[in-house]
């Protein structure tokens, strides 16, 4: 858990209170401004009303140039960024054909596929001649190729369960998923820090929804035994079954998930346990088979296991693994599966390239090379940062490392400082986090070398010393904000 | 007379009697006290009597059970005789079948107009590859520089480096294209309309749909958690008569958004929305249009703008248009396009565009350069018109499956001509379906023998729709005169032989 300094706190709330106050004058302005002109709505209410996007308009316009910023090179270890130019007070942005080669910490590319890759590169190509670049139909029409099937086998294969179903894009998996597992009746307990797509697949599919203490399991355990003893809200009958939503690395927070204990807890009161490892597949564990491998849980005890292929892999799509009868069923009535065009086949090709070389079947160690450099990269780079004093998240061995901000002018600044130096970064503020939490994350790569590093690590010091985010003494012992976990290799 | 004096008379004794009485109550001594000046009747203790019950009666505590909240091992108790269901229920036998595995052939890539299944070698129509653009030289070019450039996927959400220069130049050209300002890359095609709807509606807007849509917008509608009315399928007098009450109700709606969403070409119908009566009902009652052109962008209109350019209707009236790219333009992905202010709006609010990682680069330039290719080669539209129009004509008169889609509708639909009568109540819909399907599947795999791959439309748990199922056929501008030829014929014979009697 995260706790703010009192002195830090009263500065951000006195920030955003400022800045509240400064839109509300400018709204003030504008509605007058709007009064004197005749509106061009004729009769139809607005888009926005009112305070609805007041957060956008007044806020965020302010810092857009830090966000989206568009390259024109694949997302590698260094890539180049368009500049951008504004001609209206950042209201639009226009490109510009300058670019400038900065060091890339903000794409989630662990283990170094995101460019062309020596091996992935012509077969994709090969692929892409054969079967061309989409199926343009659903899985159960005209859309399943031969591709496609050795794909699941592999993917279920690579994760350690008996059947995997792929999709094209990791969001609408998790959207598409739940609303078929479980329906009215049902009851969801997600963490509270889970992702969008989760809390949208939980909408969708008319369950209750309850929300446990991120990533504690006592509290899990308190919130089950209420419930089930409670039942269903109104009603009190007894629930029709109860799915646990976890994530194996939370990507605004970089910690893992204490799948051991949240495991047993669901044993014991019989619940199922739904896993999505967008971000850790492919990026931790001994082979890169995720934080089940890392933790030392067995992937029978996981009912349902989710992943992306955007990240470590380099393209796109999602899985969903489980039992064969799970898969079957899945494929009888799920949304993406029946509507939804399949997965293109050079991404699918890259995938299984991917998978290949990370398992080292293709011949050469790069596989192995690259899963040791991602967690030498990571473990170095957070201790060196937590030396130098920054309030760094996270535990060890997750490559995704949040850096504290708090306050919201120090998001730009450091956003901006660091592009002036030729470091690329991102930084998230509220709606993302909460409200008074803005931080900068890194995502560190196998694609980068010990220079990129060194190069970064001297870049963001001399940007948190102008900006004023050391908020530790540098060369201390480890605070106690992060919970500091001994993984057994 | 007598009688009734009788009774008066003694009815007045009873009162004079009564009256004795309370006013010898009334003068006893006691009641003549007169304290602090104030003369006390005897009513005042009648009075003081009352007041002191009602006092003792207030003072008493009312009846609760008490409150007794579970005890641990209750609690313990009630968790381990709880049973939950099963994760999935159990498999039946219909959910065992696989679906068909295409492979390539030597003329084409698989799925596309020829095909191969467990090495037969069929003709493919079941992938909605309209123009015959699957495979074609150029896109294959553009695909294969941008992968060596830029690699497969973008590693990032588009707000966090995942935006590339080709996304850009590809929502430019989508806009330039259709004449709108601006345009918004979606990375999948399902996702666009469920990500889209809940951006513009929001709890308490009205939004009235029509009931054939396919899931995603479902899905939309039910994230966004506004107010839903549906009217029926294609029918512009019901869709008046809607808005006409949703009007009436709700006369002090002027801060509510409201909104009509229909489908250009519905895929599960195969008809054509009349896009130029809809515009004059959205003027007349001030509703918004989202218009979701999946099937007809490539397709329909002069030079396959769409279903504006077919009616005529300039593209700034209709408010939200929105498209998937895997079926005209052989890519994948989808997007939206409207005013500035519409596709701003959504890039930030769209939950599938800000929290989801980018489309992959080469699939943008493939899009691009297939706008390229319909704009130099409208000669694609007229042979995919033709093609349908032939599909059409020859399977006229085929035996217990008559079309369902308009003629220009590039999905050729097929229902079955006995389900008129039984689709109307609920229970029995469910069971219709699976004989039907049953039957589908026969005329399936008979049809392979003949060498034709069509697939009836297939319907998940969720979906909402009550529409009849039926046979889709999706037409292609590179299936050849022979290709079509042999598809009418074997429909027709198989048809004849599982269908007969059914007329």
């Amino acid at each position: 858990m995260i706790t703010v300094p009192y002195l830090t706190a009263l500065t951000t709330y006195f920030s955003y209170g400022l800045l509240f106050a400064f839109g509300q004058l400018r709204d003030f302005f504008r509605r007058f401004i709007d009064w004197w002109k005749a509106g061009n709505l004729q009769g139809y209410a607005p888009i926005c009303l009112g305070l609805e996007d007041f957060y956008i308009r007044r806020l965020y316009l302010r810092i857009q140039d830090c966000f989206g910023r568009p390259i024109s090179s694949p997302p590698d270890a260094w890539f180049d960024v368009v500049e951008r130019i504004s001609y209206d007070n950042n209201k639009t942005l226009k490109r510009t054909t300058k670019t400038s080669r900065c060091l890339n910490l903000g794409s989630y590319n662990y283990l170094g596929f995101a460019a062309a890759d020596e091996y992935c590169t012509p077969r994709v190509i090969e692929c892409l001649k054969k079967y061309s670049a989409s199926t343009c139909s659903t899985r159960v029409e005209g859309g399943t190729t031969a591709l496609h099937c050795e794909l699941e086998d592999v993917v279920a294969n690579f994760v350690r369960k008996p059947a995997a179903l792929v999709t094209g894009m990791g969001y609408v998996t998790n959207s598409a998923i739940l609303p078929v597992l479980i329906a009215k009746g049902g009851l969801i307990i997600s963490d509270s820090l889970n992702h969008n797509s989760i809390v949208n697949g939980a909408r969708g599919s008319g369950a209750t929804i309850r929300v446990f203490q991120h990533n504690t399991p006592s509290h899990l355990e308190k919130v089950l035994r209420e419930l089930i003893a409670d039942g269903q809200p109104r009603t009190h009958r007894p629930w029709k079954k109860i799915i646990v939503v976890v994530e194996g690395i939370y990507s605004m927070e970089g910690e893992l998930c204490e799948l051991p204990e949240i495991v047993s807890i669901c044993k014991k009161y019989k619940a199922y346990v739904y896993l999505d490892e967008a971000h850790s597949i492919g990026a931790i564990g001994k082979t890169g088979r995720g934080v089940c491998e890392l933790l030392g849980v067995d992937t029978a005890d996981v009912d349902v296991m989710m992943g992306t292929f955007t990240k470590s892999f380099g393209s796109c799509g999602g899985y969903i693994a489980g039992s064969k009868e799970l898969i079957q069923y899945l494929k009888y009535t799920c949304p993406a599966h029946i509507y939804a065009t399949s997965i293109s086949p050079p991404s699918a090709e890259q995938i299984l390239s991917a998978i290949k070389v990370i398992l080292g079947e293709d011949g050469s160690n790069r596989g192995a090379q690259k899963l040791a450099q991602i967690r030498e990269n990571s473990n170095y780079f957070r201790s060196e940062l937590q030396k130098m004093g920054f309030e760094v998240l996270g535990d060890n061995d997750s490559p995704v490392m949040p850096i504290m901000l708090y306050n919201p002018a120090k998001i730009p600044a450091f956003s901006r400082e660091c592009l002036k130096q030729k470091v690329a970064v991102v930084t998230v503020a509220f709606p993302a986090t909460p409200l008074l939490l803005a931080r900068a994350r890194i995502c560190i790569s196998a694609a980068h070398s010990r220079e990129d590093m060194v190069k970064a690590l001297t870049v963001i010091s001399n940007v948190g010393d102008l900006v004023g985010i050391k908020y530790f003494p540098a060369e201390s012992k480890m605070p106690q904000v992060e919970e500091a976990r001994a993984k057994v290799e | 007379m007598e009688l009734s004096n009788n009774i008066t008379t003694t009815f007045m004794n009873y009162m004079k009697n009564a009256s004795d009485w309370v006013t010898f109550a009334y003068d006893a001594p006691f009641a003549r006290a007169v304290l602090f000046g104030v003369p006390i009747g005897g009513h005042l203790f009648v009075e003081g009597l009352l007041l002191v019950v009602i006092l003792f009666l207030l003072s008493q505590k009312s009846y609760k059970p008490p409150k007794r909240p579970l005890t641990n091992k209750e609690i313990d108790e009630l968790c381990d005789e709880w049973v939950p269901e099963s994760l999935i229920p159990p498999i039946k036998e219909e959910m065992e079948k696989e679906a068909p595995v295409l492979e390539s052939c030597i003329t084409s890539s698989a799925a596309g107009p020829h095909t191969t299944i467990n090495g037969i070698d069929v003709v493919n129509f079941a992938s909605a590859n309209y123009l015959g653009l699957m495979g074609h030289e150029k896109l294959l070019e553009s695909c294969i520089s941008a992968l060596e450039k830029y690699g497969v996927g973008s590693c990032g959400p588009r707000g966090f480096y995942g935006t590339i220069d080709v996304h850009l130049d590809c929502e430019a050209r989508i806009a330039r294209f259709l004449g709108t300002p601006d345009s918004i890359l979606y990375s999948y095609g399902l996702s666009t309309m469920f990500s889209a709807i809940p951006a513009f509606c929001k709890k308490g807007d009205i939004v009235i749909v029509d009931e054939g849509v396919h899931w995603g917008i479902q899905n939309g509608l039910y994230l966004s958690r506004s107010t839903i009315v549906y009217f029926k399928h294609n029918n512009m007098e019901s869709l008046r008569s809607t808005l006409e009450k949703v009007t009436q109700d709700n006369k002090r709606a002027k801060k509510l958004r409201r909104y009509i969403v229909v489908e250009s070409v519905y895929q599960n119908s195969g008809q054509i929305a009349p896009l130029d009566e809809i515009i004059r009902l959205k003027e007349k009652y001030r509703f918004r249009v989202l218009l979701d052109e999946s099937n007809s962008f490539g397709v329909l209109g002069k030079s396959g703008r769409g279903l504006t350019e077919h009616y005529n209707v300039p593209i700034d009236k209709v408010d939200i248009v929105t498209a998937a790219m895997g079926h005209a333009l052989a890519s994948e992905g989808g997007f939206c396009t409207g005013s500035n202010r519409v596709v701003d709006h959504q890039r930030l609010s769209s939950s599938g565009y800000v929290f989801s990682a980018s489309l992959p680069p080469y699939l943008a330039s493939a899009a691009i350069t297939a706008i390229d290719v319909i704009e130099e080669n409208p000669q694609l539209l007229t042979k995919l018109r033709d093609n349908v129009k032939t599909l059409c004509t020859g399977l006229l008169g085929i035996q217990g499956l008559e079309i369902a889609s308009d003629i220009l509708s590039p999905i050729v639909f097929l229902i079955l001509k006995k389900s008129t009568g039984s689709l109307k109540n609920d229970l029995q819909l469910l069971q219709d379906i699976a004989d039907r399907l049953t039957q589908k599947l026969k005329v399936l795999q008979v049809l392979k023998e003949h060498s034709v791959f069509v697939a009836p439309s297939k319907r998940s748990t969720l979906d909402k729709c009550n529409l009849p199922v039926g046979i889709r056929l999706f037409v292609s501008a590179a299936h050849t005169e022979s290709d079509l030829q042999e598809a009418y014929e074997s429909l027709k014979s198989v048809a004849a032989s599982i269908l007969t009697g059914q007329n």
